[in-house]
């Protein structure tokens, strides 16, 4: 990778002037209520290539496809940031036409597009001409259609946005079931049938791993790659992921991950959805950190409203949003004990640590998980009585001296040293490359959290630091972590000090939000990595698009390469390190 | 005596007072389900949400064995009871049945959650499939979303009722004719219930009838088209 030019290493997003670098290629977006610029589709990678190399924008962190059907355009959207010089995003828009949309792909040049083209590609159908494994990602081959198209409708389709005008007329609940033939929530295309099909889905996923048995010979034997399956369903994967992995012998040839088994249609529900609606709804994404799921919405749509947010919510919102990243790390640490081998009784201390936590969210917001809390312009809700001496006690007394005891226990552990230390290791570069967040990235040697680099709500007035390591192994990550539970916990301390009474929510409680035309995205560093929210209102009550930004989908992007060459007990571990929650994997 | 014994014993028998604590007199229904209901042991298998706090409900707080039910078990083989936590998808309800199929019997079904029960809040999604029962025989349903530890543990002991309930001359595993497994769905342009054939194909003909006709009533209308550029000519 080329280095950028010294004077461009700290270049903030507003000083570069592309359309005068490249006045043939690109032109300043024009569209009211949209920021940066438009790419001529054929220039697409010479600007990008130029972003990451003279300018210093190496940091690919979200591709979103947009689907403006009265255009008849499909558009992608790509947000580059410089993680040296911090600040805000710079915008590029590409456009194609909806009828057979093809686009160049940034692959080649930033690995960490290739899930999120790949998404592109399933869900809106856009052709990425030089993607190397250009297939469906969250739904299977031989699906019929592109479903996020807005021409796509889904066999349960009532309207195109809610509150649905046919539901419970006079009293009666009618039943989508009812309507639909089958019982359930499928259409076929027309005139199919069972003859004359046959089914085709896995084969594309197994020619892609390697079958040439020439890999290691030790002392003259030849041995041969064999190619298993681990998931959708094994305790260890966190879920229903599935991972295909040819081996030789014990070692990791390939590894592909194989995701979409938990794939809800969070956007497609979204864009049917009216903004407010879509606030519960954002709870089930990572359903570990509920409360930052919250904030990164509300910051997004906020940016479109101009929405003030009285002083007293934003300093609710970041206590909610720490005491999240402490349950949400120490959560991941006991499950990552479990992945080493340790199965379950870490994982049971941390549980007890975070029903505390939880105990709280359902005194404050009325659900142990799914808290639904944050609203346009504050929260919903108020700190009932004694909260805050129940808060101040967990951050000022319990969690420290959890968290030390934490490290008392493991991190001089021999087992944990020895599963951990060298292990995996991902460079800062690659990690930068494939798009890799939050604590991984930071496990590499980028100092970059959002908190710092892009501050957002009143994040600027806490001392805290950032945490740092240093190879990015697996040992690394599991000490950022810790450190960052004990920043957390800093923060946390401030902020209980500080909190000031107040109002809660700017504006009367309003069950619609009134949404300018425009784009937004609002991202919070979430204690998976970079969760950002890309939003596009045509000034309707439902949004036009809503797409989420996953860290836990875009961190897998590295799990192929840093599995290769490692062994089989490795891939839990490694796995692990990265802290999936499939419910973000695949939305 | 212990409380065990009392629970078991049948009170119409009396036993000599001297063998009493070392003799029950019981139905077999009784004992058959006093087994199974106090060492159900569930398959260590979660979706989605609801499987943090199906494991919430496992670990110290709300501590599922004190019931009974915490050896879970992540191979179907040694499992039966499945606990369908979370939303179920197209493209995962074929594992799902395959895992039901290779359950031994007796077992039994628990949808945990909105989702599970009845596709919840994603239930217009494409690829979600709106309830298990579409595909499995569910025993009980927990309502929640998700549910929270204690109304999974309620849904439990409410399984443990219906199993107290049972008796071995009707139960489903000892009938003739040994249960049939469920066929699985199976991806095709979307998800295919293979005992939705039939409807398929009768829809498949249906369809190809009213193009048929159409083609008829279409047909007189292309004559004169066709035959209007010689008039013109």
């Amino acid at each position: 990778m080329a280095t950028a030019e010294l004077s461009n290493l700290k270049l903030k997003a507003e000083d570069v002037k592309l359309h005068e670098a490249f006045p043939d290629a690109v032109s300043v977006e024009t569209r009211k209520g949209y920021s940066g610029y438009t790419v001529k589709p054929k220039h697409l990678v010479e600007v990008a290539t130029a972003l990451r190399d003279r300018y210093n924008f190496k940091f690919l962190s979200a591709a979103t496809p947009v689907h403006y059907l009265e255009q008849g355009q499909m558009e992608m959207v790509y947000h580059l940031y410089n993680l040296d010089a911090g600040g805000g995003a710079i915008v590029l828009h590409a456009q194609t036409s909806h009828d057979a949309p093809v686009l160049p792909s940034l692959t080649p040049i930033f690995p960490g597009a290739d899930f999120q083209e790949r998404e592109a590609w399933d869900l809106y159908g856009i052709k990425f001409t030089g993607h190397p494994n250009l297939r469906r990602i969250l739904m299977w081959e031989g699906f019929h259609g592109h479903p996020m198209r807005k021409d796509w409708k889904e066999a349960y389709f009532e309207q195109d946005s809610k509150p649905y005008d046919t539901r419970w007329p006079g009293g009666q609940v009618h039943r989508v079931e009812d309507k639909n033939p089958f019982g359930n929530n499928v259409a076929y295309p027309d005139g199919f049938t069972l003859e004359g099909w046959s089914e085709e889905s896995d084969r594309t996923m197994y020619d892609a791993m390697p079958v040439d048995g020439k890999g290691l010979t030790t002392e003259g034997m030849q041995t041969d790659y064999v190619t298993v399956n681990l998931g959708p369903q094994h305790p260890s994967t966190h879920g229903v992921l599935r991972l295909i992995v040819t081996l030789d012998g014990e070692t990791i040839v390939k590894l592909d991950p194989v995701m979409g088994y938990l794939h809800r249609n969070h956007e497609k529900i979204g864009e049917r959805n009216t903004f407010i609606q879509n606030i519960p709804f954002t709870d089930r994404l990572d359903y570990l950190t509920p409360m930052c799921n919250n904030h990164g919405y509300v910051m997004a749509v906020e940016k479109l409203m101009g929405a003030k947010v009285p002083e007293r919510a934003e300093y609710l919102r970041v206590i909610m949003d720490e005491f999240t990243r402490v349950a949400s790390h120490l959560w991941w640490i006991g499950f990552f004990l479990n992945d080493l081998g340790a199965f379950f009784t870490p994982a049971l201390y941390m549980m007890t640590e975070r029903e505390m936590i939880l105990d709280v969210f359902e005194a404050t917001a009325g659900s142990r998980m799914m808290v639904n809390y944050m609203r346009f312009g504050g929260v919903s809700r108020d700190l009932p009585p004694g909260a805050l001496e129940t808060l101040k006690e967990l951050a000022f007394e319990r969690l420290p001296r959890k968290i030390d005891e934490i490290e008392a226990y493991l991190t001089d552990n021999e087992i944990v040293r020895s599963r951990c230390i060298g292990v995996a290791a991902l460079s800062a570069a690659d990690a930068i490359g494939y798009s890799v967040s939050g604590p991984i990235l930071r496990a590499a040697g980028v100092p970059y959290d959002i908190r710092k680099a892009e501050p957002y709500g009143i994040y600027d007035r806490f001392d805290f630091n950032i945490a740092l390591g240093q190879t990015g192994d697996l040992f690394d990550r599991y000490k950022v972590r810790v450190f960052e539970a004990r920043e957390s916990v800093k923060i946390l301390q401030q902020a209980l000090t500080q909190l000031p009474e107040g109002e809660i929510l700017s504006g009367k409680q309003q069950y619609q939000a009134r949404v300018p035309a425009g784009e937004a995205y609002g991202r919070i560093e979430s204690p998976k990595g970079e969760l950002g929210f890309y939003t596009v209102s045509n000034g309707k009550p439902n949004p036009y698009r809503y797409h989420v930004r996953a860290p836990s989908f875009i961190n897998l992007t590295s799990l192929g390469k840093a599995c290769e060459g490692w062994k089989v007990a490795d891939v839990v571990a490694i796995l692990g390190s990265i802290d999936i929650v499939l419910g973000e994997v695949d939305r | 005596m212990s409380s065990i014994a009392k629970e078991l014993a049948n009170p119409d028998i009396k036993v000599p007072a001297e063998i009493e604590g070392n003799l029950i007199v019981t139905s077999i229904d009784k004992i058959y389900n006093w087994s199974r209901r106090n060492s159900l042991w569930p398959m260590l298998f979660g979706l989605a949400c609801c499987a943090i706090e199906m494991i919430c409900t496992a670990a110290a707080r709300f501590d599922l064995s004190r019931f009974g039910m915490e050896v879970m078990r992540p191979s179907a083989r040694q499992a039966d009871l499945m606990i369908v936590s979370g939303t179920v998808t197209k493209k995962m309800v074929p594992q799902i049945v395959r895992l039901y199929n290779q359950m031994p019997e007796p077992k039994y079904v628990m949808a945990m959650g909105a989702c599970a029960s009845g596709g919840g809040p994603f239930k217009d999604g494409y690829n979600v499939v709106s309830g298990i029962d579409k595909f499995l025989p569910v025993d009980v349903y927990v309502p929640g979303c998700p549910p929270t530890p204690q109304a999974l543990l309620h849904g439990l002991i409410t399984l443990q009722k219906k199993i107290d309930s049972q008796s071995i001359r009707t139960v489903r595993w000892y009938q003739p004719g040994a249960e049939e497994p469920i066929p699985v769905p199976i991806l095709g342009p979307d998800l295919i219930d293979p005992r939705h054939a039939g409807l398929l194909r009768q829809r498949a003909a249906e369809q190809a009838a009213l193009v048929e006709q159409a083609a008829l009533v279409a047909a007189p209308a292309v004559e004169p088209a066709a035959t209007e550029p010689p008039a013109a000519g």
